[in-house]
């Protein structure tokens, strides 16, 4: 125990804090890319909070709610990918509208489900593994859904850097008029790339209302899109910096909770806005002059493609 | 010659809306043959490449490659039917390395490994080296070209397209592209060359096709016909050069001393202890390959990059850390070469473009009012004459086609009675009549005193127009010489030589 904080116990929850701005962000680090920044993250995990808890209610399994998490973020990051991509609306304005639309509409859908427990998700037996001192506490006592966000950390990297899919993704939100010059499919890619990301949005919202919260009540993401946002630019689009940065964040919105509990005498008001404070002051340090963020981002980022030529 | 012919073109139409950029246009390559396809920018050239490669689909006609019937749906069915292209504005992604880039342009790419090795492999052949690891972004515009020409052997192509592929050489680099070029064809390569470049199409090509309005207007061999023949069918008429008044310069207008400013453009190139005079009446030509400091000089020249107080002084006067509206005050104006986005602000009407460069130097402003009906005045003046064609004014700017807007944004800097005028590539993209007729302004001006600085790429234009020469090159600019007695090899030498490459050493 250090100053009435139990480390085994911070790093154990930190883990699972940082689960839903993990996936967010891992979702929305291949959405931008691909050149395509969707700003509506916190609209979709909202939205893929609010089904996947319908959805686990309903059925009884944690497992589909998942599913339905998923389906939500992706079905509502439909809307997105047909504004930008189809329409071509502006990306950040689709992306705002996408946000707020989400906010409502899931309040609207989850007002009967307020006060309900959903199923609860296990953990993972890992039988005398998990009774290692330290470690055991630390790595072995969690769901699946915290090995499955490293897992697709893992496998985003990889499809990244080493697949032909990731190499044709990286270079259609580098130049997307050179990539349709060698006749790969812009928009197709891109709308399969934002669905992705709707997805990934959406499994971390529900793993918010199924385990982290676990009920439903308006507005229970509290901002962990923005934050998984940050964490993609913070990440400088690196899926394995995206997971540093979500512990870190993740480690903060832990740490002060556990100050609070230990009784620190900081104001709590400071302490909740801390995780929030130390994302804007990241992203200013990132992105100010021409750091190393800056060079590193997709260079079609946020602009719209049209074969007009 | 009795070669069979390898891709046939018949009667192929297309019509955009309001544009008819291919009528009935036919022609045929053999095997192993070096075809020109000559027109002047907006001739149709583009567009009937891009036909051939699957980019676009023709309203009419049909296409044959070795006999059976050719409709390429997209780049992918060309590439498989044995046709490549290297494109005029390169297909190629900075951030990404060239064995990346390569393995983009491949249908079924090798493990990166071995394509590497034979990235390796045929640059050796063929006098191109390259280093299949590095980025993209850090390479010269030759090399850029390099990637583009390796990507295409790869696929081992019986047709190679080139889109205008010399625009970004030095001339010792474009002898090279030519012997690897001649090479390929001796091998059985037919290659389809574009470009408006005559002497170079003189010294290259079997057989040309000259397109005027998307139509062929003749077919001929290059090298049976002087290069002004030619010009006169691209152009359908006939040309008259600039006239120049006889040199008597004034004092020195402006002075750059020692300028170093880092570049405020990804993969961009900073300027390094540039020093450069011109006096009253001259123009200075500066060349040098696309990439090597062209833009960052303007920009540090405009204002829009600040620099040290004394490494820019108009009339002695440092200026080099003042912001673009004071250096017009004093009478300097600058055109950049990026017409959208940088020259004139797209979605706004061409008044409103006047206004935003032509306020302080035409007072289109009183008392923080705009005066409308000058602003509207100075933009009809300026359309009237450089002989800009535009339904009115009031239209935007993007509704302009590439050479009537460089016609507006260029006539929009010379009609404010500049004392020093900078500009970055005057007649990128303009016909060959307007050119003419703008390089002609940049000469009356400088007759009427004013000092001129003209960015180019183009060194048949700097040698018509310039009276001292200089070249930037990785952000150093040479020493100006006077451009009488200069020997293109000389020209070549100071635009940084071959960038190390080497002849081609294959098939022996």
């Amino acid at each position: 125990m250090i100053g009435g904080i139990d480390p085994a116990l911070l790093i154990s929850a930190l883990m699972v804090a940082s689960v839903p701005i993990l996936l967010a962000a891992i979702g929305e680090l291949v959405v931008e890319r691909a050149g395509v920044l969707n700003l509506g993250v916190e609209g979709m995990m909202i939205m893929g909070a609010v089904c996947g808890f319908i959805m686990a209610v309903q059925t009884g399994s944690a497992l589909l709610g998942f599913v339905g998490g998923a389906l939500g973020g992706a079905a509502l990051s439909l809307i997105f990918a047909l504004l930008t991509q189809v329409l071509l609306a502006n990306q950040v304005a689709s992306g705002l509208a996408l946000t707020l639309f989400g906010l409502g509409l899931s309040s609207l859908i989850g007002q009967s489900f307020v006060g309900i427990r959903p199923p609860s998700t296990g953990t993972v037996p890992f039988g005398p593994l998990a009774d290692i001192p330290f470690l055991g506490r630390v790595l072995f006592r969690h769901d699946w859904v915290v090995y499955a966000s490293v897992a697709l950390v893992a496998a985003t990297w990889w499809m990244l850097k080493a697949t032909r899919m990731g190499l044709i993704l990286r270079a259609v939100g580098e130049s997307h008029d050179a990539a349709h010059a060698l006749g790969y499919k812009v928009r197709k890619i891109r709308v399969l790339a934002i669905l992705f990301g709707g997805a990934m949005a959406g499994l971390g919202g529900a793993y918010v209302s199924l385990v982290r919260v676990p009920q439903w009540t308006d507005g229970i993401t509290a901002g962990a899109g923005w934050i998984a946002l940050a964490i993609v630019v913070f990440a400088s689009w690196r899926p394995w910096r995206a997971l540093v940065g979500a512990y870190l964040f993740g480690g903060i919105t832990v740490l002060q909770l556990n100050l609070q509990a230990a009784g620190a005498r900081i104001p709590v008001e400071y302490l909740s806005m801390s995780p929030y404070l130390i994302t804007i002051i990241v992203l200013v340090i990132m992105s100010s002059g021409r750091g190393k963020a800056s060079l590193n981002a997709p260079a079609s980022l946020g602009k719209n493609f049209h074969a007009s030529r | 010659m009795t070669r069979p012919d390898l891709l046939r073109v018949e009667g192929v139409t297309k019509t955009y809306p309001g544009v008819v950029a291919n009528s009935d246009v036919s022609f045929a390559i053999s095997q192993g043959e070096i075809h020109a396809l000559l027109g002047e920018n907006g001739a149709g050239k583009s567009t009937l490449v891009k036909m051939i490669y699957g980019l676009v689909k023709p309203d009419q006609g049909r296409m044959t490659l070795r006999g059976a019937s050719y409709a390429p749906v997209e780049p992918r069915a060309a590439r498989a039917s044995g046709v490549a292209m290297v494109f005029q504005h390169f297909s190629l992604f900075e951030a990404l390395n060239v064995a990346e880039n390569v393995a983009l342009g491949m249908e079924n790419p090798p493990p990166m490994k071995e394509l590497a090795s034979r990235i390796r492999a045929v640059s050796q052949e063929y006098g191109l080296p390259l280093d299949p690891a590095r980025m993209v972004g850090d390479l010269s515009a030759g090399e850029r070209q390099r990637v583009e020409i390796i990507r295409c052997l790869l696929q081992d192509p019986k047709l190679l397209i080139m889109d205008e592929p010399t625009s970004v050489l030095t001339p010792q680099e474009v002898d090279i592209l030519f012997k690897t070029l001649r090479q390929l064809a001796a091998e059985g390569t037919a290659i389809l060359y574009i470009s408006h470049k005559l002497e170079e199409i003189r010294a290259l090509c079997d057989e040309a096709t000259i397109l005027r309005r998307g139509k062929v207007v003749a077919t001929c061999t290059p090298r049976e016909r002087s290069a002004r023949e030619m010009a006169e069918l691209m152009v359908g008429a006939t040309l008259t050069p600039p006239a120049r008044a006889g040199g008597n310069k004034g004092v020195v207008a402006l002075e750059v001393a020692d300028l170093s400013v880092a570049s405020p453009i990804p993969f961009g190139t900073s300027l390094k202890n540039v020093s450069f005079r011109v006096a009253k009446g001259e123009v200075l030509g500066i060349a040098g390959v696309a990439g090597n400091g062209q833009d960052e000089l303007l920009l540090a020249l405009s204002g829009e990059v600040k620099a040290a107080r004394d490494a820019v002084r108009i009339d002695g006067a440092g200026i080099g850390d003042t912001d673009p509206t004071t250096r017009r005050k004093l009478g300097l104006v600058a055109a950049p070469e990026e017409r959208l986005g940088h020259a004139a602000a797209p979605d706004m009407s061409l008044v409103e473009n006047a206004l935003l460069s032509g306020a302080v130097r035409q007072n289109l402003t009183r008392n923080g009012f705009i005066d409308w009906p000058a602003t509207e005045r100075f933009a009809a003046a300026i359309v009237a004459d450089f002989d800009v064609r535009t339904p009115g004014t009031q239209v935007a700017a993007r509704a302009l086609s590439g050479g009537n807007l460089q016609k507006f944004v260029v006539g929009r800097e010379l009609s404010q009675s500049p004392s020093v005028i900078v500009i970055n590539q005057p007649t990128w993209g303009v016909d060959a009549a307007a050119a003419a007729s703008i390089r002609q302004a940049i000469l009356d001006r400088a007759a009427g005193g004013a000092a001129v600085v003209v960015i180019s790429q183009d060194l048949d234009e700097l040698l018509e127009i310039a009276d001292s020469f200089a070249a930037l090159n990785e952000g150093r600019l040479t020493t100006p010489r006077p451009v009488a007695g200069l020997t293109v090899d000389e020209i070549g030498l100071m635009m940084g030589g071959a960038h190390g490459m080497e002849v081609a050493h294959h098939g022996h």
